[in-house]
């Protein structure tokens, strides 16, 4: 028992004579409303105390950092030993343009990469699809070749620096690519570190971007977890992602639910069509989590979901490895909490989310740009965002020790709150036969669609506020200069793919294409065979175009 | 006689997946008394064209936050005036930035919604510029 009997009486009669104080102080001076809750619409009770915790174990439910159930982190040494990585989400135009960009962070003391990519190239399609009408470079970098990427990653240290990229259906082939990039630089693929999103699941619930059905997109991660494995140790083949089911307008709860339930499809799915033991593959599994508004939400959602995640792994799988069991997590702070409206009011925001990341133990933070909301962020915009990591990791002294909330009746209440709602999605999903059935019958789906329409007419109703939308707004407005990408860019790149495959052996292109044909029917890992195409110069369509011809597409039910 | 509902299709043309406002929006329209379709992502604006036209609807709301609305929201108008259906009424929303307006109203779009837009403010608009059909 956390608590001795003794402090449990007193805390109860303490709290009798709080409870009549604050009744008649109600009588005099109500409330300012009616009912206080989180973000997410989790009740909030008035005050916290021992008794709340009365069923908590200390050493099995909060144990030391480093140890099971790693709710106060993987590591012994916390942020002393080693502070979070700096890691901005950037890609803009053509692979020169970020490129720039890149090496602009890199000087200001950005200590990690992450790669936006354009929709044509997240979708798998090149430049010059008619799909890819008026997208080119504009959410990100167009990335039709290997060429493309040289250019992308040109005078980047890739055994030094680690590069996450977010990239979904087609991460065989940008991962390839990047493989190919490390073998022309005579990187050897030991030495290169970083990270492939790489999570489908999460696009049929969320952010749907995606290409092939469910099973067979589940099939080709599996081929990139095993090769890692095999090839490829210090890369993370997979990021396990809430960010964009929370972004697409789910609770806490469901963030954390759907996205450890996506984790145990995957680690099933490598099981049963892989020869590997899960402490083979497991320690490469990573997360990537929101940072929303909600500062305690959100801390006790990154708390519980390493103390679950420790539990699945040993439990569930029977892991044996500590580093099987370690939820390692990036973090971006909300960009739906952000708004267009009073836009400098976003620096505020994104910095109270990312002390929530913080206080959550993240190892790998990015920071919304103040114009994120209306466009690309100007350098800048980015500059500010950079600099407020940095003041959190310098100056707050918020890095000083281990899980600072700890023990706090609060935060170790919510932490255990949230975690007993997402084992019950956990458990209906399992009873659903797992989260490829549950997302046919479009559960999750429809789950967060209902969460995003009450957070909706909420907002409609002042019963919730956003600052400049529904309360305290202006009519004069804060002019930002926006960035914007020149259509231009789109005709250069297209001039560009156009020439490549001109001038590229497109015999030896045809092979290489069948190759990948073959694994896919064979069922065979089609990792060696990208790796072979992306060095021939097949482009990310032609590759993706054998996955859609052999798995068929998959299209939107568009449930609402 | 009772009125015929308005018809109503929530539309998202281009690559970009961000749905939230677009199927909050669907959800909004049929609480309001509309009748709804919404298309899915991932729709190329002849695809958006010719499901109004089958559709029948009065108006469509196209929803798009890649920045790709300068080519694709006219695209959609252009199609309907080439296919006679210049009846079918074409409002905009998502991530759209007010220089980028003026082209749009003069491509036909007939409203723009921005973050921030009620969603009741939607629905009246919708109310005031459908005209009833029997």
């Amino acid at each position: 028992m956390y608590f001795s009997d003794e402090t449990l009486k007193a805390s109860r009669r303490l709290s009798e004579n709080w409870q009549a104080e604050v009744g008649e102080a109600l009588k005099t001076a109500p409330d300012r409303k009616s009912r206080f809750s989180t973000v997410s619409d989790l009740d909030i009770q008035r005050l916290y105390t021992p008794e709340d915790m009365k069923t908590t174990e200390f050493a099995r439910d909060i144990g030391a950092p480093g140890e099971f159930p790693y709710l106060r982190g993987n590591q012994a040494t916390g942020y002393r030993g080693r502070l979070w990585t700096f890691r901005m989400f950037s890609g803009m135009g053509t692979a020169q343009d970020t490129n720039t960009r890149w090496h602009m962070l890199l000087r200001q003391g950005q200590t990690g990469l992450s790669t936006a990519f354009d929709f044509p190239t997240l979708m798998g399609y090149d430049s010059d699809s008619p799909r890819a009408l008026g997208e080119v470079g504009k959410c990100g970098v167009a990335i039709d070749t290997l060429e493309d990427f040289l250019a992308l990653v040109d005078g980047i240290p890739l055994d030094q620096v680690t590069t996450s990229m977010t990239i979904n259906p087609p991460a065989t082939v940008l991962w390839a690519m990047y493989c190919a990039a490390a073998d022309v630089k005579g990187v050897p693929l030991e030495k290169i570190g970083g990270t492939i999103q790489n999570d489908m699941l999460k696009e049929f619930i969320a952010q749907k971007t995606f290409m092939c059905p469910p099973e067979p997109s589940v099939k080709l991660i599996s081929d990139t977890v095993e090769f890692g494995a095999k090839y490829v140790p210090r890369w993370n083949p997979i990021s396990i992602s809430g960010y964009h089911i929370r972004e697409a307008g789910a609770t806490a709860v469901q963030e954390l639910a759907f996205t450890l339930r996506d984790g145990i499809e995957y680690v099933e799915d490598v099981l049963r069509r892989k020869r590997l033991d899960v402490d083979d593959f497991a320690p490469r599994l990573s997360f990537f989590f929101n940072a929303h508004i909600d500062f305690f939400e959100e801390i006790a959602k990154m708390r519980a979901a390493r103390r679950m995640w420790a539990k699945i792994m040993r439990d569930r799988f029977g892991a044996k490895n500590p580093r099987s069991l370690w939820l390692r997590f990036h973090t971006q702070t909300a960009g739906c909490s952000l708004t267009a409206q009073q836009p400098y009011n976003n620096v505020v925001r994104t910095a109270v989310e990312a002390l929530a990341a913080v206080l959550g133990g993240t190892q790998s933070l990015h920071t919304n740009s103040l114009d994120e909301v209306l466009c690309l962020p100007s350098d800048h915009a980015v500059e500010v965002a950079l600099r407020t990591q940095q003041i959190l990791a310098e100056e707050t002294g918020v890095a000083n020790t281990i899980d600072p909330l700890a023990g706090s009746y609060f935060v170790e209440t919510l932490t255990n709150e949230i975690e007993a709602q997402a084992w019950d999605y956990i458990e209906k999903i399992d009873a659903m036969g797992g989260m490829v059935a549950a997302i046919e019958k479009g559960f999750p789906q429809l789950e967060i669609a209902d969460a995003a329409y009450k957070f909706q007419r909420q907002i409609d109703a002042a019963e919730k506020v956003m600052v400049g939308v529904n309360k305290y707004v202006t009519d004069h407005q804060q002019i930002l200069p926006l960035v914007e990408i020149d259509e231009s860019v789109g005709e250069e790149q297209i001039r560009r793919l156009k020439d490549i495959r001109r001038r590229r052996d497109n015999r030896a292109v045809a092979q290489s294409l069948a190759d990948i044909r073959a694994a896919c029917r064979n069922g065979n890992n089609v990792m060696p065979f990208c790796i072979a195409a992306v060095k021939n110069l097949a482009t990310e369509q032609e590759i993706c175009d054998v996955y859609r011809d052999v798995y068929g597409e998959y299209r939107d039910p568009g449930l609402f | 006689m009772s009125e015929r509902k308005i018809r109503v299709m929530v539309a998202k043309p281009g690559l970009d997946g961000h749905d939230r406002g677009a199927r909050v929006l669907a959800r909004c329209f049929r609480d309001a008394g509309f009748e709804v379709i919404y298309t899915g992502c991932h729709q190329t604006p002849e695809q958006v064209a010719a499901a109004a036209i089958q559709e029948d609807v009065d108006l469509v709301g196209l929803s798009c936050l890649s920045g790709a609305h300068r080519v694709l929201f006219p695209r959609v108008v252009e199609l309907l005036r080439e296919k006679n259906a210049s009846d079918i009424i074409v409002i905009g929303g998502g991530i759209i930035p007010e220089q980028d307006f003026q082209m749009l109203y003069d491509a036909g779009i007939q409203a723009i919604f921005t973050p921030g837009a009620s969603l009741d403010s939607i629905v009246d608009w919708i109310r005031a510029n459908v005209p009833p059909r029997a």
